[in-house]
């Protein structure tokens, strides 16, 4: 299994982690059209290769965590 | 729609060798003589120039390319596989088909595809190996049985059989699965689906492949495209590890890669890539006459002509293009399978894989033509792809040949995602096989 690197908890098993996908920028509340948001929504660069992703330690510490993992070999780094 | 032996024949110019027909006589013949039997289909070379290039060589792209050649006689066509023909989903799915799904859109779509495999093994004179034993659905909750009657009623709408049966009938189809009211996930109906069964997916692969090849359509393994030309929003050509390809039309028919292939045309895909693994036990006597599928404990299950129980789950719970295994999957695999069948305790499993789901938001495919001209996609096909060969394979030539999608695929553009019309089939397809 792989293991998260949790800032407050510690490494700990990815099974207890709710996995969020990918950070994706946010955009304006103020000017972003329909269509912005959904890309918003629903496109991903689904890299292969290092990516930031999300995290939630739902069987732990219950916060948001960030996570630098690489989708094919799974090792992972924290980044904050 | 003609296809058969006529189009076999017609599709043979250029002095080309039709392939032996396979049939009981030649067998007995062939078992005589105690001669080679000819390679199924040809390494030809790579050519600089193709009408189009069909990026993926498992069940999709392949029906791509025989649909192509045999319903709209375009046979200058390459499939490019960057691994051998049928190693990707093709080769690592659990072979279950059905047609039971939640939205109109999908029953006709599925329902279609089914009935291509009930008459591929003639149509591509190959035996498939389709077993029509019946398909069936478990319902442990009260939410998930209100979904089994709203699919059960879709299906009976578009003519596809399919109703929503009691314990006692379940216990009489399945008699090995545990229909007590003592158990931690108490089963309280089943959607049963006659028509639905299994087949022998390398045998579709190959089938399609050989027919293909018959027609002249070139099959390139160990072919890795690396890069997609493009030039005033038009495809032009494909850059591949054997050489550059000049082509008006691309098709990409990849599963697993369908987002990193498409980033070379400079498409933009609403895909996440998951792993998804299955299971087969060692080889017993037949007692599990339909393929059992359960939502809520994330397993589905098959006993193979062969013998060995087939067990396929949903797809792991974090995005990743790995195709290992892991411990924690057959465990809770064991656990599911023992909390529905308590008898298979003490059976073996033999092994284990994954292979990758292209997940998208609504849990339907992306086909159709795409903002860069001659660029078509048939990709996210999560976890259902396999059942849906043929039709795509058929809706993908239509597209191809005459420049828009048919009916029966408008409702999966990519550009439902930016106009906000998912379709929504998440209530069938998330787990379900």
């Amino acid at each position: 299994m792989i293991q998260l690197p949790c800032p407050w908890c510690g490494p700990r098993n990815a099974s207890e982690f709710t996995h969020h996908g990918e950070v994706t920028p946010r955009p304006d509340v103020g000017t972003a059209t329909p269509e912005e948001w959904r890309r918003y929504l629903y496109f991903r660069q689904n890299a292969n290769g290092w990516v930031d992703e999300n995290w939630y330690h739902t069987a732990g510490c219950r916060r948001f965590i960030r996570v630098r993992r690489h989708t094919t070999s799974n090792e992972t780094e924290a980044t904050r | 729609m003609s296809v058969g032996n006529g189009s076999h024949r017609a599709g043979n110019r250029n002095g080309k060798r039709r392939p032996q027909r396979y049939s009981a006589f030649g067998l007995f013949k062939r078992g005589l003589s105690r001669s080679d039997w000819p390679r199924v289909w040809q390494e030809r070379p790579l050519k600089s120039t193709y009408d189009v290039v069909i990026i993926g060589g498992g069940v999709h792209g392949l029906a791509t390319a025989y649909y192509l050649a045999a319903n709209h006689g375009i046979t200058n066509v390459a499939v490019l596989d960057k691994g051998y023909l049928g190693g990707g989903g093709s080769g690592r799915n659990t072979a279950i088909l059905r047609s039971n799904y939640l939205t109109p859109e999908g029953v006709r779509f599925y329902d279609r595809s089914l009935h291509l495999y009930e008459n591929l093994a003639s149509e591509l004179n190959f035996n498939v190996m389709f077993s029509q034993r019946g398909h069936m659905t478990l319902a442990h909750n009260d939410n998930s049985l209100r979904t089994l009657r709203w699919r059960a009623e879709v299906n009976k709408l578009q003519g596809v059989d399919s109703e929503v049966i009691d314990p006692a009938q379940i216990k009489e189809l399945v008699p090995y699965l545990d229909t007590s009211t003592d158990t931690r996930y108490p089963i309280l109906g089943a959607l049963y689906h006659p028509p639905g069964g299994i087949i022998r997916h390398d045998a579709v692969v190959w089938g399609y492949a050989r027919a293909a090849d018959a027609h002249g359509v070139h099959l390139h393994q160990n072919t890795e495209v690396t890069g997609i030309e493009t030039a005033d929003g038009r495809v032009t050509g494909v850059r591949t590890t054997k050489g550059d390809i000049s082509t008006p039309v691309v098709v990409n028919c990849t599963a697993g890669w369908s987002s990193l292939i498409s980033d070379m045309a400079g498409v933009d895909m609403p895909v996440t890539t998951s792993p998804l693994q299955a299971a087969v036990t060692e080889p017993v006597k037949p007692f599990l006459g339909t393929v059992v599928v359960s939502g809520t404990l994330h397993v589905y299950v098959s006993q193979t002509d062969r013998g060995e129980l087939v067990f396929g789950a949903s797809v792991d719970p974090f995005t990743s293009y790995s195709m290992r295994g892991s411990l924690e999957f057959a465990e809770g695999l064991a656990g599911h399978v023992l909390e529905l069948m308590p008898a298979v305790s003490k059976m073996r499993l033999l092994r284990q894989w994954a292979g990758l789901c292209d997940m998208t938001p609504d849990y339907s495919p992306i086909m159709g033509p795409t903002h860069v001209d001659g660029f078509h996609v048939d990709v996210g096909w999560g976890t259902y792809g396999f059942k849906a060969g043929p039709v795509s394979g058929e809706a993908m030539a239509d597209t191809v040949a005459n420049g828009r999608p048919p009916e029966i695929i408008a409702p999966f553009g990519i550009d439902r995602f930016e106009m906000g019309q998912l379709v929504g089939e998440k209530g069938a397809a998330a787990v379900g096989h």
